[in-house]
């Protein structure tokens, strides 16, 4: 019973870091870059949120401040990508890896001078009602968290696979001169998927949010959602999920039995164990190509 | 302009192009080497800091900048060599035998990841390395036998043959010992570059595929990459537990692998001497705002206030960089030195980069 409830707990903190990673994919997926400061978007979302919606802010009703905070976070991924990322277009992977890390930063610090960096918490309407059936106790938090985000990923899974832009992207991360050539707007395409990935960050944001009280720090909870996407395959919408539900159960469960330290390093050891047996990750995306 | 006129072949592989450069190299040492009967104290601690960071600084060029393996866990490596040192030297060892055996115990620990690691291309191996180093931070609490867990440990102090090369009692004799191994370690660096397996680490950065028609072994050429650039960073990391004293897990942050990013990144990626550069830059950023800060607060601007002023500085001076010089520090200045050589000559497209285009890596 016990296990069962920090199993319930897990898949629903794994639906969190499922959807930072889906942040990461998303970027990936269309520019083969990998945007490090996903998690720091993720904690500016929340922000964002909590400023439109908590009473002694703004206080306007949850929904229309999550909204709100969506489309201002599309605005916030959008404009980085148009000022920021499209300046080193075409650079290696590893300028962007650099860049990210800095933007991070320069969220972190943004958040910290708005908001200061005593943790806050965000209003929402399901705060503290639970469900009970049997022993267990589930929190409706944990439960909005876990439909919102099947719903998300599915959603994104279908924008990739089934629409004309979905599919640019795809091109345009595959190569960038050849989706020129057949006519994919390359740029456009990137600004769109880096708002996307922002307006999905604010998503992850809110919903941690909904468990627990935020502070400018919370954005290094990416580097566990990087062990996520790692786990299933940078490149893969579910496989993201999948990696995230594994790394949320896994770690809660290995609190619990194990000491604190080993907990804090599962994720990373999956992970490795993941890289070391396939590189790929779980559900692979790389082929060797044939001559 | 200066014409080279070149006698043998071995004159196209030398250390230095001409005589000039051989001596302007041996005036800086000898600069360096009087620095403690020209500056006092605490500029003399700043010194030795900066060869400290300027050690790590080429232990991360060795991977980042020559062979291309982007690391974003070298704290790690950092920090086994503090502690390897300071756990050998608590064991009895003296520190002629500790520091060279903790650089190589980093080194083999290097080596042993880079093994897996290296398969992975880019993002991967990025990322491997950040998980490397959250376990190796959390492995370092578990350890507290040798570690002192979360209250941390105290670097014994250095003596070699009697003679004290503590970090408070005799930091003249520090700052020497900093040097000596910062020189070794850039004259061992430079010749490395010009050896076939210096070169085989740039063929290895620049094109895999051409290298691996070349007839050079890709995988073991990037672990040995990874296992020298873990070595050197080690031996850093041992002079850094020295100079702090007293230290904890705390000291090597994900802020210090991030730190050590920037220093070759500004300083200039593939240039022995952009970590030099960078080294200095992100020693002396910090002091120039605390100088700027107690000036303003004349004037009544108070930003003591505001806390992480100094990560956003830094994080703008990066982005900056990144986006408007590549190539850091050492390759604004060698552009700048071009256009001076050759003086009446310059274009202002000489230096254009050329436009690229991203191609996957998830097709080889």
């Amino acid at each position: 019973m016990e296990l069962l409830q920090l199993m319930i707990g897990g898949l629903a903190n794994g639906c969190i870091y499922g959807l930072v990673a889906l942040g990461f994919v998303m970027i990936y997926k269309a520019s083969e870059g990998v945007n490090f400061a996903q998690g720091d978007m993720m904690m500016l979302g929340a922000f964002i949120a909590l400023g439109f919606g908590n009473t002694d802010q703004m206080g306007l009703p949850f929904g229309v401040a999550v909204l709100l905070a969506m489309v201002l976070m599309f605005g916030i991924g959008w404009g980085v990508e148009r000022v920021v990322v499209r300046q080193i277009f075409g650079q290696p992977q590893f300028a962007l890896v650099i860049l990210t890390i800095a933007l991070g930063f320069v969220f972190r610090f943004v958040a910290g001078s708005i908001w200061g960096y005593t943790p806050l918490v965000l209003e929402t309407p399901f705060a503290g009602q639970n469900l009970r059936s049997g022993g267990i106790v589930i929190s409706l938090a944990d439960l909005v968290t876990i439909g919102v985000t099947l719903v998300l990923t599915l959603a994104l899974w279908a924008f990739f696979a089934f629409t004309r832009i979905g599919l640019a992207a795809q091109a345009a991360s595959q190569n960038q001169m050849a989706a020129y050539i057949v006519g994919v707007p390359v740029m456009r395409v990137n600004s769109l998927i880096w708002g996307l990935s922002g307006a999905v960050a604010t998503v992850a944001g809110v919903l941690y949010a909904t468990r627990g009280a935020i502070d400018p720090n919370i954005g290094l909870l990416g580097i566990k959602a990087f062990a996520a996407a790692v786990i299933g395959g940078l490149g893969s919408l579910p496989g993201a999920l999948l990696g995230g539900l594994i790394i949320g159960v896994v770690e809660p469960v290995a609190g619990r039995y194990a000491p604190g330290e080993l907990a804090k390093m599962s994720p990373y050891i999956i992970m490795l164990i993941v890289l070391v047996t396939r590189p790929g990750g779980l559900f692979s995306q790389i082929q060797m190509k044939k001559v | 302009m200066r014409v080279v006129f070149k006698t043998s072949y071995d004159r196209d592989i030398d250390l230095h192009e001409h005589g000039q450069s051989r001596a302007k190299i041996a005036v800086l040492l000898a600069i360096m080497v009087a620095l403690p009967f020209l500056v006092g104290d605490y500029y003399l601690a700043e010194a030795a800091n900066t060869l400290i960071w300027a050690l790590a600084g080429m232990g991360l060029m060795v991977a980042v900048g020559h062979t291309g393996q982007v690391s974003l866990g070298h704290a790690a490596f950092l920090a086994i060599g503090a502690y390897a040192d300071s756990a050998l030297m608590n064991a009895g060892l003296p520190f002629l035998v500790s520091f060279p055996v903790a650089g190589l115990i980093t080194g083999l620990f290097g080596a042993i990841i880079a093994v897996p690691a290296v398969r992975m291309s880019g993002i991967y191996l990025a990322i491997a390395t950040l998980a490397v180093f959250v376990i190796v931070e959390e492995m370092v609490i578990l350890l507290e036998p040798i570690t002192g867990g979360v209250g941390g440990i105290m670097a014994p102090s250095v003596t070699i043959l009697g003679i004290s090369f503590d970090r408070y009692a005799a930091l003249p004799n520090f700052y020497w010992l900093c040097l000596a191994v910062v020189a070794v370690v850039t004259w061992g660096y430079a010749n490395l570059m010009r050896s076939p397996t210096g070169r085989s680490f740039l063929a290895v950065r620049d094109s895999e595929v051409s290298a691996r028609a070349l007839g050079i072994n890709v995988t073991r050429t990037r672990a040995l990459a990874f296992g020298l650039s873990s070595g050197v960073t080690g031996l850093a990391g041992a002079l850094m537990g020295h100079y702090i004293g007293f230290f904890n897990y705390e000291l090597f942050s994900i802020f210090i692998s991030i730190n050590l990013l920037l220093v070759v990144t500004i300083g200039g990626l593939g240039f022995i001497q952009g970590a030099f550069l960078g080294a200095i830059l992100i020693t002396a950023v910090p002091q120039l705002i605390s100088i700027l800060r107690d000036n303003l607060v004349g004037i009544g601007i108070d930003l003591s206030g505001i806390p992480g002023l100094d990560t956003m500085i830094f994080s703008l001076i990066l982005i900056g960089f990144i986006i408007y010089e590549p190539t850091g520090l050492y390759g604004r200045w060698l552009k700048i030195r071009t256009w001076f050589e050759i003086f009446p000559l310059a274009r202002k497209d000489m230096f254009r980069r050329q436009k690229s285009y991203l191609k996957t890596e998830r097709m080889k």
